[in-house]
Protein backbone atom coordinates (compact mmCIF):
# COMPACT_ATOMS: atom_id res chain seq x y z
CA UNK A 1 0.00 0.00 0.00
CA UNK A 2 1.25 3.61 -0.69
CA UNK A 3 1.49 5.42 2.55
CA UNK A 4 1.81 9.26 1.50
CA UNK A 5 2.28 11.77 3.76
CA UNK A 6 1.31 14.98 2.50
CA UNK A 7 -2.04 13.47 1.72
CA UNK A 8 -4.87 14.74 3.53
CA UNK A 9 -6.67 11.56 4.75
CA UNK A 10 -4.63 8.06 5.11
CA UNK A 11 -5.78 6.60 1.98
CA UNK A 12 -7.49 7.17 -0.92
CA UNK A 13 -11.04 6.48 0.15
CA UNK A 14 -10.83 9.27 2.84
CA UNK A 15 -9.59 11.81 0.20
CA UNK A 16 -12.29 10.12 -2.07
CA UNK A 17 -14.83 10.89 0.52
CA UNK A 18 -13.73 14.03 1.89
CA UNK A 19 -14.10 15.72 -1.52
CA UNK A 20 -17.51 14.15 -2.30
CA UNK A 21 -18.91 15.89 0.85
CA UNK A 22 -17.18 19.19 0.84
CA UNK A 23 -18.55 19.26 -2.70
CA UNK A 24 -21.66 18.85 -1.18
CA UNK A 25 -21.23 21.58 1.50
CA UNK A 26 -20.38 23.87 -0.52
CA UNK A 27 -22.88 23.51 -3.56
CA UNK A 28 -25.53 24.35 -0.51
CA UNK A 29 -24.05 27.40 0.48
CA UNK A 30 -23.97 28.55 -3.36
CA UNK A 31 -27.91 27.75 -3.57
CA UNK A 32 -28.22 29.71 -0.17
CA UNK A 33 -26.12 32.35 -1.36
CA UNK A 34 -28.36 32.81 -5.09
CA UNK A 35 -31.31 32.46 -3.13
CA UNK A 36 -30.35 35.42 -0.80
CA UNK A 37 -29.17 37.30 -3.62
CA UNK A 38 -32.50 36.89 -5.38
CA UNK A 39 -34.15 38.33 -2.62
CA UNK A 40 -32.09 40.74 -2.15
CA UNK A 41 -30.73 41.84 -5.52
CA UNK A 42 -28.73 44.87 -4.65
CA UNK A 43 -27.96 44.05 -0.94
CA UNK A 44 -27.27 47.52 1.04
CA UNK A 45 -24.21 47.50 3.13
CA UNK A 46 -26.25 47.15 6.98
CA UNK A 47 -28.72 44.37 5.08
CA UNK A 48 -25.15 42.72 4.35
CA UNK A 49 -23.72 42.98 7.75
CA UNK A 50 -26.62 41.78 9.39
CA UNK A 51 -26.46 38.67 7.37
CA UNK A 52 -22.62 38.46 8.50
CA UNK A 53 -23.44 39.26 12.37
CA UNK A 54 -25.06 36.36 12.73
CA UNK A 55 -23.41 33.77 14.54
CA UNK A 56 -24.90 31.10 12.22
CA UNK A 57 -23.94 32.29 9.30
CA UNK A 58 -20.18 32.87 10.50
CA UNK A 59 -20.17 29.60 11.37
CA UNK A 60 -21.69 28.21 8.29
CA UNK A 61 -19.60 30.48 6.06
CA UNK A 62 -16.27 29.30 7.98
CA UNK A 63 -17.09 25.81 7.38
CA UNK A 64 -17.50 26.27 3.85
CA UNK A 65 -14.35 28.00 3.35
CA UNK A 66 -12.78 25.20 5.37
CA UNK A 67 -14.19 22.81 2.94
CA UNK A 68 -13.19 24.67 0.16
CA UNK A 69 -9.75 24.35 1.14
CA UNK A 70 -9.77 20.87 2.30
CA UNK A 71 -11.41 20.34 -1.33
CA UNK A 72 -8.79 22.48 -3.11
CA UNK A 73 -6.34 20.56 -1.00
CA UNK A 74 -6.93 17.08 -2.32
CA UNK A 75 -7.44 17.93 -5.86
CA UNK A 76 -4.40 20.01 -6.13
CA UNK A 77 -2.45 16.98 -4.44
CA UNK A 78 -3.76 14.82 -7.06
CA UNK A 79 -2.98 17.09 -10.08
CA UNK A 80 0.22 17.45 -8.37
CA UNK A 81 1.36 13.83 -8.09
CA UNK A 82 -0.15 13.09 -11.26
CA UNK A 83 2.28 16.07 -13.18
CA UNK A 84 5.44 17.03 -10.67
CA UNK A 85 7.89 13.80 -11.00
CA UNK A 86 10.70 16.04 -10.03
CA UNK A 87 10.61 15.66 -5.92
CA UNK A 88 11.78 18.66 -4.80
CA UNK A 89 9.87 20.43 -7.66
CA UNK A 90 7.03 18.91 -6.21
CA UNK A 91 7.50 19.47 -2.50
CA UNK A 92 7.64 22.89 -3.11
CA UNK A 93 4.62 23.57 -5.37
CA UNK A 94 3.09 21.14 -2.90
CA UNK A 95 4.40 23.28 0.24
CA UNK A 96 3.08 26.89 -1.50
CA UNK A 97 -0.37 25.15 -2.12
CA UNK A 98 -0.14 24.28 1.77
CA UNK A 99 0.77 28.00 2.70
CA UNK A 100 -1.72 29.84 0.52
CA UNK A 101 -4.45 27.67 1.85
CA UNK A 102 -3.75 27.76 5.23
CA UNK A 103 -2.84 31.80 4.98
CA UNK A 104 -7.07 32.21 3.37
CA UNK A 105 -8.39 30.15 5.83
CA UNK A 106 -7.07 33.11 8.54
CA UNK A 107 -7.82 35.23 6.56
CA UNK A 108 -11.60 33.95 6.38
CA UNK A 109 -11.61 34.30 10.22
CA UNK A 110 -10.60 37.85 10.46
CA UNK A 111 -13.15 38.94 7.49
CA UNK A 112 -15.95 36.77 8.85
CA UNK A 113 -14.66 37.93 13.09
CA UNK A 114 -13.14 41.01 12.22
CA UNK A 115 -10.34 40.25 14.37
CA UNK B 1 -12.48 -7.52 -53.00
CA UNK B 2 -14.75 -6.15 -55.80
CA UNK B 3 -13.20 -3.05 -58.20
CA UNK B 4 -15.86 -0.73 -56.91
CA UNK B 5 -14.21 -1.28 -53.59
CA UNK B 6 -10.47 -0.42 -54.09
CA UNK B 7 -8.89 1.80 -52.58
CA UNK B 8 -5.65 3.39 -52.42
CA UNK B 9 -4.73 3.53 -48.64
CA UNK B 10 -1.75 6.01 -47.31
CA UNK B 11 -0.57 4.24 -44.04
CA UNK B 12 1.88 6.28 -41.93
CA UNK B 13 3.26 3.80 -39.45
CA UNK B 14 5.49 4.65 -36.32
CA UNK B 15 8.70 3.01 -36.92
CA UNK B 16 11.59 2.63 -34.37
CA UNK B 17 14.39 0.04 -33.74
CA UNK B 18 16.29 1.06 -30.48
CA UNK B 19 19.46 -0.61 -31.81
CA UNK B 20 19.61 1.49 -35.26
CA UNK B 21 17.54 4.86 -35.07
CA UNK B 22 18.32 7.49 -32.54
CA UNK B 23 14.90 8.91 -32.50
CA UNK B 24 11.12 7.24 -33.96
CA UNK B 25 9.95 8.51 -36.48
CA UNK B 26 6.67 7.91 -39.49
CA UNK B 27 7.12 6.01 -42.40
CA UNK B 28 4.25 6.26 -45.09
CA UNK B 29 3.29 3.39 -47.05
CA UNK B 30 0.99 3.09 -50.02
CA UNK B 31 -1.68 0.14 -50.12
CA UNK B 32 -4.01 -0.85 -52.73
CA UNK B 33 -6.70 -2.81 -50.88
CA UNK B 34 -7.26 -5.09 -54.04
CA UNK B 35 -3.82 -6.41 -53.18
CA UNK B 36 -5.13 -6.76 -49.16
CA UNK B 37 -6.42 -10.62 -48.45
CA UNK B 38 -8.96 -9.87 -46.19
CA UNK B 39 -11.42 -7.11 -44.92
CA UNK B 40 -9.27 -6.16 -41.62
CA UNK B 41 -6.15 -3.55 -40.77
CA UNK B 42 -4.35 -6.05 -39.55
CA UNK B 43 -4.36 -7.29 -43.47
CA UNK B 44 -2.85 -4.30 -44.31
CA UNK B 45 -0.27 -4.81 -42.25
CA UNK B 46 0.90 -7.92 -44.26
CA UNK B 47 0.92 -6.17 -47.29
CA UNK B 48 3.27 -3.62 -46.02
CA UNK B 49 5.24 -6.53 -44.41
CA UNK B 50 5.96 -7.77 -47.57
CA UNK B 51 7.29 -5.41 -48.96
CA UNK B 52 9.01 -4.32 -46.00
CA UNK B 53 10.15 -7.06 -44.21
CA UNK B 54 11.82 -4.90 -41.14
CA UNK B 55 8.33 -3.67 -40.09
CA UNK B 56 7.36 -4.97 -36.38
CA UNK B 57 4.12 -5.65 -34.88
CA UNK B 58 2.64 -8.55 -32.94
CA UNK B 59 -0.41 -10.83 -33.74
CA UNK B 60 -1.88 -14.26 -33.66
CA UNK B 61 -5.13 -15.29 -33.21
CA UNK B 62 -6.33 -12.49 -35.56
CA UNK B 63 -9.51 -12.59 -34.45
CA UNK B 64 -9.82 -10.97 -31.23
CA UNK B 65 -9.30 -13.37 -29.10
CA UNK B 66 -5.55 -13.30 -27.87
CA UNK B 67 -5.18 -9.83 -27.26
CA UNK B 68 -1.69 -9.04 -29.16
CA UNK B 69 -2.43 -6.49 -31.74
CA UNK B 70 -3.24 -3.23 -29.77
CA UNK B 71 -2.26 -0.35 -31.19
CA UNK B 72 -3.31 3.02 -32.24
CA UNK B 73 -5.33 3.23 -34.83
CA UNK B 74 -5.76 7.26 -36.02
CA UNK B 75 -5.50 8.53 -32.57
CA UNK B 76 -7.65 5.69 -31.54
CA UNK B 77 -6.76 1.82 -29.37
CA UNK B 78 -7.73 -0.30 -30.87
CA UNK B 79 -6.93 -4.50 -32.45
CA UNK B 80 -5.63 -4.02 -36.33
CA UNK B 81 -7.22 -7.63 -36.45
CA UNK B 82 -10.97 -6.69 -35.46
CA UNK B 83 -10.68 -3.08 -36.81
CA UNK B 84 -11.92 -3.06 -40.38
CA UNK B 85 -10.68 -1.02 -43.13
CA UNK B 86 -14.20 0.14 -44.65
CA UNK B 87 -14.87 1.72 -41.31
CA UNK B 88 -11.40 3.54 -41.66
CA UNK B 89 -9.85 6.46 -44.22
CA UNK B 90 -7.73 6.30 -46.67
CA UNK B 91 -5.58 7.90 -44.71
CA UNK B 92 -4.36 5.85 -41.82
CA UNK B 93 -2.25 6.74 -38.79
CA UNK B 94 -0.50 3.43 -36.70
CA UNK B 95 1.35 3.83 -33.71
CA UNK B 96 2.12 2.11 -30.35
CA UNK B 97 -0.05 1.60 -27.77
CA UNK B 98 0.72 5.01 -25.67
CA UNK B 99 2.22 5.14 -22.65
CA UNK B 100 4.11 2.18 -22.38
CA UNK B 101 8.19 1.55 -23.75
CA UNK B 102 8.20 0.56 -27.35
CA UNK B 103 10.93 -2.63 -27.95
CA UNK B 104 10.50 -2.16 -31.59
CA UNK B 105 7.91 -0.78 -34.06
CA UNK B 106 4.53 -1.45 -33.13
CA UNK B 107 5.48 -4.00 -30.33
CA UNK B 108 5.37 -1.95 -26.76
CA UNK B 109 6.87 -3.52 -23.62
CA UNK B 110 3.74 -4.94 -21.77
CA UNK B 111 5.75 -5.70 -18.04
CA UNK B 112 4.25 -2.67 -16.78
CA UNK B 113 0.52 -3.27 -17.43
CA UNK B 114 1.38 -6.82 -16.08
CA UNK B 115 2.65 -5.94 -12.79
CA UNK B 116 -0.82 -4.20 -12.58
CA UNK B 117 -2.54 -7.39 -13.66
CA UNK B 118 -0.45 -9.24 -10.92
CA UNK B 119 -1.58 -6.79 -7.91
CA UNK B 120 -5.37 -7.66 -8.92
CA UNK B 121 -4.65 -10.59 -7.36
CA UNK B 122 -6.37 -12.38 -10.32
CA UNK B 123 -6.96 -16.01 -8.94
CA UNK B 124 -9.23 -17.35 -6.75
CA UNK B 125 -8.77 -17.31 -2.97
CA UNK B 126 -10.69 -19.74 -0.48
CA UNK B 127 -9.29 -20.75 2.92
CA UNK B 128 -12.24 -23.01 3.26
CA UNK B 129 -11.33 -26.85 2.97
CA UNK B 130 -11.93 -28.04 -0.85
CA UNK B 131 -15.35 -29.87 -1.46
CA UNK B 132 -14.73 -33.50 -3.12
CA UNK B 133 -15.39 -32.28 -6.14
CA UNK B 134 -15.90 -28.47 -7.01
CA UNK B 135 -16.78 -25.29 -5.35
CA UNK B 136 -20.47 -24.92 -6.92
CA UNK B 137 -21.64 -21.09 -8.27
CA UNK B 138 -25.67 -20.79 -8.69
CA UNK B 139 -26.35 -19.42 -12.24
CA UNK B 140 -26.93 -16.46 -10.73
CA UNK B 141 -23.40 -16.04 -8.95
CA UNK B 142 -21.91 -16.77 -12.09
CA UNK B 143 -23.80 -14.23 -14.30
CA UNK B 144 -22.45 -11.88 -12.17
CA UNK B 145 -19.12 -12.25 -13.78
CA UNK B 146 -20.45 -11.29 -17.48
CA UNK B 147 -18.82 -8.61 -18.36
CA UNK B 148 -15.51 -8.89 -16.59
CA UNK B 149 -14.18 -12.44 -17.33
CA UNK B 150 -13.79 -11.45 -20.95
CA UNK B 151 -11.46 -9.52 -20.89
CA UNK B 152 -8.18 -10.32 -23.22
CA UNK B 153 -5.75 -8.42 -21.17
CA UNK B 154 -5.00 -5.91 -25.10
CA UNK B 155 -3.94 -2.96 -22.71
CA UNK B 156 -6.01 -0.85 -25.22
CA UNK B 157 -7.76 0.46 -21.84
CA UNK B 158 -5.26 1.10 -19.38
CA UNK B 159 -2.83 2.44 -22.51
CA UNK B 160 -5.80 5.32 -23.22
CA UNK B 161 -5.97 6.25 -19.54
CA UNK B 162 -4.18 9.28 -18.77
CA UNK B 163 -4.30 8.34 -14.68
CA UNK B 164 -2.44 5.35 -16.04
CA UNK B 165 0.03 7.03 -18.06
CA UNK B 166 1.47 9.22 -14.78
CA UNK B 167 1.08 6.66 -12.49
CA UNK B 168 1.41 3.34 -14.66
CA UNK B 169 3.35 2.01 -10.90
CA UNK B 170 0.99 3.19 -8.50
CA UNK B 171 -2.55 3.10 -10.42
CA UNK B 172 -3.76 -0.05 -11.20
CA UNK B 173 -5.58 0.65 -14.24
CA UNK B 174 -8.62 -0.29 -15.81
CA UNK B 175 -7.66 -3.64 -16.89
CA UNK B 176 -6.14 -4.75 -13.81
CA UNK B 177 -9.20 -2.89 -11.68
CA UNK B 178 -11.43 -4.90 -14.13
CA UNK B 179 -10.17 -8.00 -13.14
CA UNK B 180 -9.97 -7.04 -9.36
CA UNK B 181 -13.99 -6.55 -9.45
CA UNK B 182 -13.97 -9.69 -11.17
CA UNK B 183 -12.92 -11.86 -8.20
CA UNK B 184 -13.72 -9.30 -5.29
CA UNK B 185 -17.42 -10.55 -7.16
CA UNK B 186 -16.47 -14.25 -7.39
CA UNK B 187 -18.93 -16.04 -5.18
CA UNK B 188 -15.91 -18.90 -4.20
CA UNK B 189 -13.89 -15.83 -3.26
CA UNK B 190 -13.64 -15.39 -0.09
CA UNK B 191 -9.90 -13.18 0.91
CA UNK B 192 -12.99 -10.28 -0.03
CA UNK B 193 -11.65 -8.03 2.52
CA UNK B 194 -7.88 -8.48 2.23
CA UNK B 195 -8.49 -7.59 -1.65
CA UNK B 196 -10.38 -4.35 -0.53
CA UNK B 197 -7.96 -3.51 2.14
CA UNK B 198 -4.95 -4.09 -0.35
CA UNK B 199 -6.95 -2.01 -2.60
CA UNK B 200 -7.55 0.92 -0.18
CA UNK B 201 -4.57 3.90 -1.25
CA UNK B 202 -4.27 7.20 -2.39
CA UNK B 203 -3.71 5.46 -6.29
CA UNK B 204 -4.60 2.37 -7.54
CA UNK B 205 -8.08 2.55 -7.58
CA UNK B 206 -8.99 6.33 -6.71
CA UNK B 207 -6.53 7.84 -9.47
CA UNK B 208 -9.87 6.90 -11.62
CA UNK B 209 -11.05 10.12 -12.63
CA UNK B 210 -14.18 8.80 -14.85
CA UNK B 211 -13.22 9.75 -17.70
CA UNK B 212 -13.74 6.79 -19.44
CA UNK B 213 -11.28 6.35 -22.26
CA UNK B 214 -11.17 3.01 -21.14
CA UNK B 215 -14.78 2.09 -21.94
CA UNK B 216 -14.60 4.22 -25.49
CA UNK B 217 -12.12 1.79 -26.58
CA UNK B 218 -12.21 -1.75 -25.14
CA UNK B 219 -12.56 -3.84 -28.14
CA UNK B 220 -14.51 -6.13 -25.95
CA UNK B 221 -17.25 -3.66 -24.96
CA UNK B 222 -16.15 -3.86 -21.47
CA UNK B 223 -17.17 -1.27 -18.70
CA UNK B 224 -14.03 -0.43 -16.35
CA UNK B 225 -15.17 2.20 -15.65
CA UNK B 226 -18.33 0.48 -13.99
CA UNK B 227 -16.32 -2.40 -12.20
CA UNK B 228 -14.22 0.64 -11.15
CA UNK B 229 -17.25 2.39 -9.49
CA UNK B 230 -18.69 -0.85 -8.14
CA UNK B 231 -15.17 -1.54 -6.18
CA UNK B 232 -15.33 2.10 -4.76
CA UNK B 233 -18.37 1.65 -3.21
CA UNK B 234 -17.22 -1.91 -1.74
CA UNK B 235 -14.57 -0.04 -0.51
CA UNK B 236 -17.19 2.94 0.95
CA UNK B 237 -19.24 0.12 2.61
CA UNK B 238 -15.94 -1.33 3.59
CA UNK B 239 -14.86 1.95 5.55
CA UNK B 240 -18.05 3.18 7.20
S1 LIG C 1 -12.56 5.83 -16.40
FE1 LIG C 1 -10.87 5.66 -14.98
S2 LIG C 1 -9.73 3.88 -15.65
FE2 LIG C 1 -11.09 4.44 -17.34
S3 LIG C 1 -9.83 5.76 -18.65
FE3 LIG C 1 -10.89 7.05 -17.19
S4 LIG C 1 -9.52 7.37 -15.48
FE4 LIG C 1 -8.82 5.61 -16.66
S1 LIG D 1 -10.83 -4.39 -20.54
FE1 LIG D 1 -11.04 -4.44 -22.77
S2 LIG D 1 -9.49 -2.98 -23.50
FE2 LIG D 1 -8.98 -3.48 -21.40
S3 LIG D 1 -7.48 -5.10 -21.55
FE3 LIG D 1 -9.51 -6.04 -21.29
S4 LIG D 1 -10.24 -6.42 -23.34
FE4 LIG D 1 -8.53 -5.01 -23.54
S1 LIG E 1 -4.35 -10.98 -33.26
FE1 LIG E 1 -5.26 -11.80 -31.47
S2 LIG E 1 -6.47 -10.13 -30.80
FE2 LIG E 1 -5.75 -9.42 -32.69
Amino acid sequence: MVKVVTSLGSTGLADWIVQRFTAILIALYVIFMVVYFFIHPNPTYSEWSTLFSNNWMRTCTFVVFLSIIMHAWVGLWIVSTDYLKHLAVRLIVQMAIIFTLLGCLVWSIEILWGL
Amino acid sequence: MTEAQARKLKVSVYRYNPDKDNKPYMQSYDVDTQLVNGQMLLDVLHVIRVDDPTLGFRQSCREGVCGSDGMNINGKNGLACVTKIVDLPNKITIRPLPGLPVVRDLIVDMSQFYRQYEKAEPYLQNDQPAPAKERLQSPEERAKLDGLYECILCACCSTSCPSFWWNPDKFLGPAALLQAERFLIDSRDNATEERLTALDDAYKVFRCRSIMNCVDVCPKGLNPTKAIAAIREKLIQEGT
